[in-house]
């Protein structure tokens, strides 16, 4: 996925049309605007900040403001395959930081593995905190996960990403 | 007909269940997705029930390829026997939990059949005030960590009038908001997800005495982005809840007036705290906000709010069918009813145990849990989450209530146990525990945002130190203005892991002292 800023007139009017509608029904409707934007695009575009400040009728600052507090919201596009390793205490309990670790030399040493993941922030506790260390790959949880079993999990990712093409 | 079941507990899915459950519908079988028991090492665990009386046998660990070669056999090596004679949950006593696992959590007439709505149907049948009146009989206080008497906060909601959204006409449409905190963002907890997962209707029912009994017209869920399954779970069932009446416009029958939507965070911690919360589902940023007002007063768009954790709600349809002085019976001292804690971390046997108060650290992760997973020793256990206490193995005979904990200087927090073994280096707990705080201080008070990235600093200051007592000093000044001096639990909390891991630990924190003796003795290990 590339960066595309919002611009254009046209752009700016599709994406009111998104925002519009929870605007007048929701009460509070930034955050949940600034969230539809990131399901519709991935992301949150350059320009997407203004639309949203002027649908929600706040300042383009109160936007920003809450658009840069949330680590979900992201401002550029995502990576092909999102993977994100749980970096909090019940995972470190067993082996977590040693993981993390692996992966991360995993990646360095093949090129194609950290073109198609990129460098996703670690997430703090995905609730699974039983069966660590766990991660997320793209939408699928992973249990007792060793650097083994993230490769396949990429590696199904991306054929069910191609199949999808 | 043979019915089998295969949990669709997040859990269970991050190690193979829905291959398992595709593999027992190619082979045509009858399979019913269910939420999880609870014993998270034996996933996927599969039953089957008994065409006769519905008995439910089960398999543990099951894999799809295990199924290639015939459906499970009772000769099988993984074979566990009736499930609901396991030690594991045959010793529990099971209130908030006791559909989870069993029924299908989106089926509203499962619901029903397995006593769902009782409560409901209870609860609306007495006064609103009677409603009241029973939940602070029961004893029931506050899961999410606070330990605030329930009935108390509700007797407080329910005393005020509705208002109109802060900034709308005076004549605008009056309300008063039931909010559940599900932003269950603490380290070794996860039993607000498997309720949501495995019993959702459970919360909206609770959600729905809670309404009746302040006089609220809405609820909202505050539910946290890293539980996709959840928030489907969730969605799923409120939409049937209203297709059978049991939200929206006169509930059952009745005159109570009440609907839920989901709010869905954007992966901040700190808006677990109920005021961030507050300030996160009005769409801003999840600073704290400062008490008082009490949100129970000018709470959610400045209406009169009821703010309870999953559990705390989830409780309640449980306690106005059985009554509350059951509930009340179970427990010591201020501890009353059954908590739902959660082994987790270096376990041998994770999962979920709703006992009743008063059970030990101990019972729990040596005689359920099975000690730790690595089979080396244990060294340490934190209590309540990421700004809980570190207890060390000698102190875990300590009675798992409210009281108990504080008098140790630790707390139940959301009743999760982590366990650590004897690898573990306690000085980077603790230098974790004050960069946590850098990553999700809201800012907005200085102890906190300061001196959590001091804290930071001075830490790897006293590691660095060969004269580490000055550092120390420095860092117990430190914690003691985190304490003292932050406007909520996140920097006033902190030092909790910090101090416990110093106070018991101090051979963790004297590592250059360790190599200096060592390169004196010739003996570098390093």
């Amino acid at each position: 996925m590339t960066e595309s800023p919002i611009k254009t007139a046209e752009q700016i009017e599709n994406l009111k049309g998104l925002l519009t509608p929870i605007a007048e029904r929701e009460p509070g409707p930034v955050l949940l605007c600034l969230q539809a934007v990131q399901t519709h695009y991935g992301y949150v575009p350059e320009g997407a900040v203004a639309v949203v400040a002027e649908v929600c009728n706040v300042t383009r600052a109160d936007a920003h403001g809450v658009f840069s507090y949330y680590s979900d919201l992201r401002k550029t596009p995502p990576p092909l395959i999102s993977v994100r390793l749980c970096a909090a205490e019940a995972c470190q309990a067993v082996g977590g930081r040693a993981l993390a670790a692996a992966w991360g030399e995993a990646c360095a040493a093949d090129p194609n593995l950290a073109g198609a993941t990129g460098t996703d922030e670690p997430v703090f506790c995905l609730g699974n905190c039983a069966l660590g260390p766990a991660a997320l790959v793209n939408d699928q949880l992973i249990g007792n996960v060793s650097v083994e079993a993230l490769k396949s999990a990429v590696a199904a990712a991306q054929n069910a990403a191609e199949a999808s093409l | 007909m043979t019915v089998w079941f295969v949990p669709r507990d997040a859990a269970a899915l991050s190690v193979g269940a829905d291959a398992v459950a595709a593999a027992l519908e190619a082979r045509g079988e009858h399979v019913v997705r269910t939420g999880s028991r609870g014993l998270l090492w034996l996933e996927p665990l599969v039953e089957r029930a008994d065409s006769r009386d519905g008995t439910r046998v089960g398999w543990s660990n099951v894999q799809a390829g295990d199924l290639s070669e015939g459906v499970l056999s009772e000769a099988a090596a993984n074979f566990l026997g009736i499930v609901e004679e396991l030690e594991y949950l045959a010793c529990q006593n099971r209130w908030i939990y006791e559909r989870v696992g069993i029924i299908d959590p989106v089926d509203p007439d499962d619901y029903v059949s397995h006593g769902g709505m009782a409560g409901l149907q209870r609860a609306l049948e007495m006064s609103p005030m009677s409603v009241v009146q029973a939940v602070t009989e029961s004893g029931l206080r506050g899961r999410g960590g606070a330990g605030f008497p329930t009935g108390i906060k509700w007797q407080t909601v329910a005393e005020q009038a509705p208002v109109p959204h802060k900034g709308d006409p005076v004549d605008a449409p009056r309300h008063k908001y039931i909010c559940v905190n599900a932003d269950e963002g603490d380290s070794g907890t996860f039993a607000d997800r498997m309720l949501m997962e495995g019993d959702p209707f459970c919360l909206l029912e609770g959600m729905a005495i809670a309404a009746h009994a302040v006089g609220a017209d809405r609820g909202m869920i505050y539910l946290r982005s890293e539980y996709p399954a959840a928030i489907a779970a969730m969605s799923d069932a409120i939409e049937k809840a209203r297709a059978r009446g049991w939200l929206g416009e006169g509930i059952l029958g009745s005159s109570c007036n009440f609907d839920v939507t989901i709010r869905v965070g954007a992966g901040s911690y700190v808006c677990g705290e109920e005021t961030a919360m507050l300030e996160s589902l009005e769409g801003r940023r999840g600073t704290v906000r400062a008490k008082p007002p009490l949100p129970a007063i000018e709470g959610l768009f400045g209406t009169p709010t009821v703010i309870n954790n999953v559990l705390t709600i989830a409780s309640v349809p449980s306690i106005l069918a059985r009554g509350p002085e059951a509930y009340a019976e179970l427990g010591q001292e201020r501890s009353r009813g059954t908590q739902v804690f959660q082994l987790a971390g270096n376990i041998a046997r994770g999962g979920i145990v709703e006992v009743a108060f008063g059970i030990s650290a101990h019972e729990l992760i040596f005689g359920l849990g099975q000690g730790t997973k690595s089979g080396r020793p244990l060294k340490a256990v934190q209590v309540g989450g990421p700004l809980g206490a570190y207890l060390t193995a000698d102190a875990l005979q300590v009675p798992m209530a409210y009281e108990s904990l504080a008098a140790e200087g630790a707390m139940l927090g959301h009743g999760g146990l982590v366990v650590f073994d004897d690898s573990v280096d306690m000085a980077e707990q603790a230098r974790f525990a004050m960069e946590f705080c850098v990553e999700e201080s809201c800012g907005k008070c200085t102890p906190c945002r300061i001196g959590a990235v001091r804290g930071v600093e001075v830490i790897d200051d006293l590691l660095a130190s060969d004269a580490p007592e000055n550092a120390e000093q420095l860092l117990r000044d430190l914690c003691d203005v985190m304490t003292q001096g932050s406007l909520c639990a996140m920097g006033g909390l902190t030092p909790q892991p910090v101090l416990s891991a110093l106070d018991q630990f101090p051979e963790d924190f004297k590592r250059v002292a360790v190599r200096v003796d060592a390169a004196a003795q010739g003996v570098v290990h390093e």
